[in-house]
């Protein structure tokens, strides 16, 4: 396997030929926040959690999507880094709707766990508290809430790129944008949903819920992702 | 002169679940009974908050205007004072009317349903107007410690006011910046 060597933080590391910065900075110890990033699935840099500073590049780059060159020069947490990161995670809190104490994902959401992480106590920003489309509780075994959603777009990769369903997807753009099932309908009509829970299990908040969970009931299980990924392609299906 | 810390603590558009959290550090209030002297609180009966707060947690979100002039006058008079608990930080459940319109709100709480109807203009004369939404504390005054939760545990809350006591500021370990 060919090799490239680039320098994180001020020291040298190497990562294979075609992995993203992300990659390389994981594999040498660097850990960086991502909240639409999940191994498993094609990287989509939604999130901006993951930015990092490249020497010579004149604006930030998302390390999920940016591959790791050979004498890259990268910095991930400089104070500019952090500020930014900290201020993505304030906007996400304020966009829409995330009562924590009324919701399904408490403590097993990865928008609050990297808050915490972060230490962002409270945002800055006043809450749009936008008036969204209503529950759509009519699917069998899942509830879909637009009011948690961060369109990190975690649930639409798994359906399309793993379940090979393509049920779920996004309508408008930026701050309009919304999960829609199948070309806009109640989740219950959709006739491509084959009703395997894998959008669930890789939502990081509490959008998406299995129905009849309350608060904080939530549990949510990625793992399945490595291991189909791994069954597919190198035909070794042991379960961690 | 008192050589304690002058502590106060007031209850806005909350449930007083905080207040009640911070009752459950239970026998650890004898102590703290030795080291600060409640000023204000809703479980003292003190009419006016007083001058010269040293330290105060204030509860509960921004819902209406006696909140909005209560709170003003609390920042004015306090020299720390905490974002008490989620309906503070973040307008939490208080906060989920700002997806209705008010008088919505107002009409299906005083006037839809069975009963009698307590409507007319002499209540709307001596109730605090709603505020147009619910707002968290630093949405009107600077705050200078956030203690999240919904309430924030007996143990998180005594963390936080131990330190204030000894005039430090408040480090939270991520596992205690959690909401809900």
């Amino acid at each position: 396997m060919s090799v490239i060597t680039l320098t994180i933080n001020g020291i040298e590391g190497s990562a294979p030929v075609g992995a993203t910065l992300l990659e390389a900075c994981r594999q040498n110890g660097v850990e960086l926040p991502t909240l639409c990033h999940l191994e498993g699935l094609t990287p989509v840099g939604a999130c901006r959690l993951c930015l990092v500073q490249v020497e010579g590049a004149r604006r930030l780059l998302p390390a999920c999507v940016t591959e790791a060159q050979e004498g890259m020069v990268v910095l991930t947490h400089t104070e500019k880094l952090v500020k930014y990161r900290k201020m993505t995670l304030e906007l996400l809190l304020s966009e829409r709707n995330h009562i924590c104490s009324v919701c399904v994902a408490n403590g097993a959401c990865e928008l609050r766990a990297l808050c915490a992480e972060l230490g962002v106590d409270h945002t800055r920003f006043e809450y749009r508290c936008p008036d969204l489309p209503p529950l759509d509780t009519s699917h069998e075994r899942n509830g879909l809430d637009h009011n948690r959603c961060i369109s990190c777009t975690r649930c639409i990769r798994a359906c399309d790129q793993i379940e090979g369903a393509h049920t779920l997807d996004m309508e408008g753009r930026g701050i309009e944008s919304r999960i829609i099932i199948d070309m806009h309908q109640k989740w219950v009509t959709s006739e491509t949903c084959t009703k395997c829970g894998k959008c669930v299990n890789v939502c990081p908040t509490g959008t998406l819920f299995w129905k009849g969970s309350t608060v904080a009931e939530m549990q949510k299980e990625v793992g399945f992702l490595q291991w189909i990924k791994g069954g597919r392609e190198k035909k070794s299906w042991s379960y961690l | 002169m008192t050589s304690k810390t002058r502590v106060a603590t007031v209850w806005l558009g909350g449930c007083s679940g905080c207040h009640m959290s911070f009752l459950d550090i239970d026998e650890k209030l004898i102590d703290l009974a030795d080291r600060i002297e409640l000023v204000y609180s809703p479980i003292a009966d003190v009419k006016e908050y007083p001058e010269d707060v040293d330290v105060v947690l204030v509860e509960g979100a921004l819902c209406n205007t006696e909140n909005l002039e209560l709170l003003l006058k609390v920042r004015d008079r306090s020299r720390v004072l905490v974002s008490f608990g989620d309906c503070a930080v973040t307008g939490n459940t208080s906060q989920l009317r700002n997806l209705l319109k008010i008088d919505d709100v107002l009409t299906q709480v005083y006037q839809a349903g069975p009963g009698s109807i307590p409507k007319g203009p002499e209540a709307l004369e001596v109730l605090p107007v709603l505020l147009p939404k619910v707002y968290p504390l630093h949405a009107a005054v600077p705050v200078d410690f956030y203690l999240p939760g919904c309430p924030p545990d007996p143990d998180r809350i005594l963390r936080a006011v131990t330190a204030l006591l000894a005039g430090e500021k408040p480090e939270l370990p991520a596992e205690s910046i959690t909401f809900g």
